[in-house]
């Protein structure tokens, strides 16, 4: 266990590295930074005075230990849009995209895994085609077009939830339905494959020659089985929904990562950006290592290799 | 005395399409080995899943009578089955590779059987598998609770569902060709263990297996089947010394002395294959590939007796050479 563990950890450290290097080298291919960050009626002196401020002038690989030595102590520069440490922007921004997140993922596991098991159980069945379906079409719909009916549903007609904002947690629900609908049909499906394998399995021939019941043999025997798939694919939909929220973000105007993400790209403010991408690919590594870790504890055959 | 296990006419059909078990009907007696004979696809697995309530989902199980002790099978509901499997009758199959969990402690998965019938707790039950894990030569009983399927050999696996089989004391165990899948050396150990328990614990024992030679050391009462029927029954002795069925007959063709069979022998030294039968289907099942076929044997063919307890399903007279 504790091999696997290290092998896991030292992978994870490595795709760090390469991600801190890629993430440099993004900002330093998109153009003149110092002429973009001085705008277009900047002089050429302007622009090499920016320049020298900014230490663009030096060589690229002394830019990137100077940046990756700064970021490791906590300091990710400074936003050029905000004139304030982007280590502070990301403090305030990250908090609401992992809650939102997070609640997207609870919303989308407590709907998906449930579905997913009574339609496996029911194989074949008009339940389990009614889910099928309903697990296709919430895959066709696209997230704007759902968030926009949610709100003008729930929001507008209903009055029951905020449209936007964050003032208080009813905020977080509608757009955190709207994620977990994107996740659903992905988990669900594999939620339902896995346990089809698992229930056809000699292990729950055994259970059931054991006189278990039902629900011993479902929940206890085949579902742990199934889970690994479904943990694994939980963790990358997680990453997604953390790094690919900037319409939801947007629509519902929560002052997330993700939005933070979007405003910095269009205003080539470099420092974010790299930041933004750096985090994001930190939490998306964080998330594989603990999918990795959980299917270990979930599957004794992954400790022993 | 009453049989502990008792079938007459037992039907089980796939979602309308496959007659699997055609009537059969047999008698396991307290504490004797009963041996259910027959190539793969005849139905013998079958009918053992029938009777223990097994059968996948699309098969319909019908029968005359299906009795265990003093209950009526076929009045039982789903939860009433389950209350029974795994107390009073237990199963252990083919497969000892893939049979146990694969994410569980052997200890948890023993465990939990004596949990579920005798209310004890983990405590007590994890003592329990310890004692049966002893009972079936497994030494360290203790490190091998500890343990996953993983981390134990086949023979290993199959000695803990027999462990497993036995937690709760059961009257009838059905084994369901407990050794083929395991080498040569190993499946000896097994049938030495299966025949010690059944001495101690006085058990009853429904054996299904392919191999004449299990059935030669093993059994008191052989049915032989084909293709979802029943074509012979007697006690060992009368089957190995008076085979009456061209089916019987064809299978012991190669063996002839009983006692010593080759252990190994294969079931298909008959040419041919076991033809798949759909409902409606009538005469002897066997006629494709008999030598003796006679044009009566496309009529339904009753079961008739050779002797007293030996009864074999064919048109033949009993003494025809
Ligand atoms: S009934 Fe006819 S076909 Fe069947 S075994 Fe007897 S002789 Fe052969």
């Amino acid at each position: 266990m504790l091999i696997f563990v290290f092998r896991r950890a030292v992978l994870a450290l490595l795709v760090c590295l390469t991600v801190l290097v890629v993430s440099f080298a993004l900002t330093r291919l998109s153009g003149d930074l110092a002429a973009s960050i001085a705008g277009p009626n900047a002089t050429a002196d302007d622009v090499a005075i920016i320049r020298k401020n900014y230490g663009l002038d030096r060589p690229l690989t002394q830019q990137f230990v100077d940046w990756a030595a700064a970021a490791a102590s906590g300091d990710l520069g400074r936003s050029y849009l905000y004139h304030a440490p982007v280590s502070g922007l990301i403090r305030v921004r990250l908090p609401v995209t992992l809650t939102l997140g997070l609640s997207g993922l609870a919303i989308a596991l407590v709907v998906a895994i449930p579905l997913g098991i009574l339609a496996a159980m029911r194989e074949g069945s008009a339940a389990d085609r009614a889910i099928m379906l309903v697990a296709l079409l919430g895959q066709a719909m696209p997230s704007f077009w759902l968030s926009l009916t949610l709100i003008i549903w729930f929001g507008l007609n209903l009055q029951w939830l905020p449209i936007s904002g964050i003032e208080s947690w009813q905020g977080y629900i509608l757009p955190a339905t709207v994620l977990a609908f994107s996740a659903i049909p992905a988990l669900m499906r594999l939620t339902r494959a896995g346990m089809v394998d698992a229930l056809s399995a000699d292990y729950i021939r055994t259970a059931r020659a054991k006189g278990l019941s039902r629900s011993k043999i479902v929940l206890k025997h085949a579902l742990r089985n199934a889970a690994m798939p479904v943990v694994s694919i939980a963790a990358v939909q997680l990453g997604f929904m953390l790094g690919g929220s900037i319409v939801i973000e947007t629509v519902f105007a929560l002052p997330g990562i993700g939005y933070l993400a979007w405003e910095s790209i269009s205003k080539n403010d470099f420092p974010v950006v790299q930041a933004v991408v750096m985090i994001l690919a930190l939490l998306y590594i964080g998330l594989t290592l603990l999918a990795d870790l959980m299917n270990a504890v979930l599957d004794p055959r992954l400790r022993a290799s | 005395m009453s049989p502990v296990l008792e079938v007459a006419n037992l039907r089980v059909d796939f979602s309308g399409r496959t007659a699997a078990v055609r009537g059969v009907s047999l008698k396991v007696q307290r504490g004797e080995t009963h041996c259910l004979v027959g190539e793969s696809g005849c139905g013998k697995s079958v009918s053992a899943l029938a009777v223990m309530g097994l059968l996948a989902r699309g098969a319909v199980r019908d029968a005359d009578v299906l009795r265990f002790q003093d209950t009526d099978l076929t009045r039982l509901s789903e939860r009433g089955m389950a209350r029974l499997r795994g107390d009073k009758m237990a199963m252990i199959f083919q497969e000892p590779m893939t049979s146990l969990n694969p994410a569980y402690t052997i200890g948890s998965q023993m465990a939990e059987v004596y949990e579920r019938h005798r209310g004890a707790g983990r405590r007590a039950a994890l003592d329990r598998a310890a004692e049966l894990l002893g009972r079936v030569g497994i030494t360290a009983p203790g490190m091998r609770l500890a343990q996953f399927p993983h981390q134990l050999s086949g023979g290993l696996r199959q000695r803990v569902m027999i462990a497993m089989a036995l937690m709760c004391d059961p009257e009838l165990l059905i084994a369901d060709e407990p050794t083929t899948a395991l080498d040569v050396t190993v499946q000896a150990q097994i049938l030495r263990l299966l025949q010690t328990l059944q001495r101690e614990l006085g058990l009853s024992l429904l054996l299904i297996t392919h191999d004449l030679g299990i059935v030669a050391r093993m059994a008191n009462q052989v049915s032989v089947m084909y293709a979802g029927e029943l074509v012979e029954s007697a006690t060992a002795e009368a089957l190995f010394a008076a085979p009456t069925h061209p089916y019987t007959r064809g299978l012991l063709a190669c063996i002839p002395i009983p006692g010593t069979v080759r252990r190994d022998e294969p079931l298909g030294s008959i040419p041919g294959t076991v033809p798949r039968i759909s409902p409606g289907f009538a005469g002897c099942g066997f006629r494709d590939r008999c030598t003796h076929a006679l044009p009566a044997c496309a009529q339904t063919v009753a079961l008739r007796s050779a002797a007293p307890g030996h009864a074999y399903r064919c048109v033949l007279p009993a003494e025809w050479t």
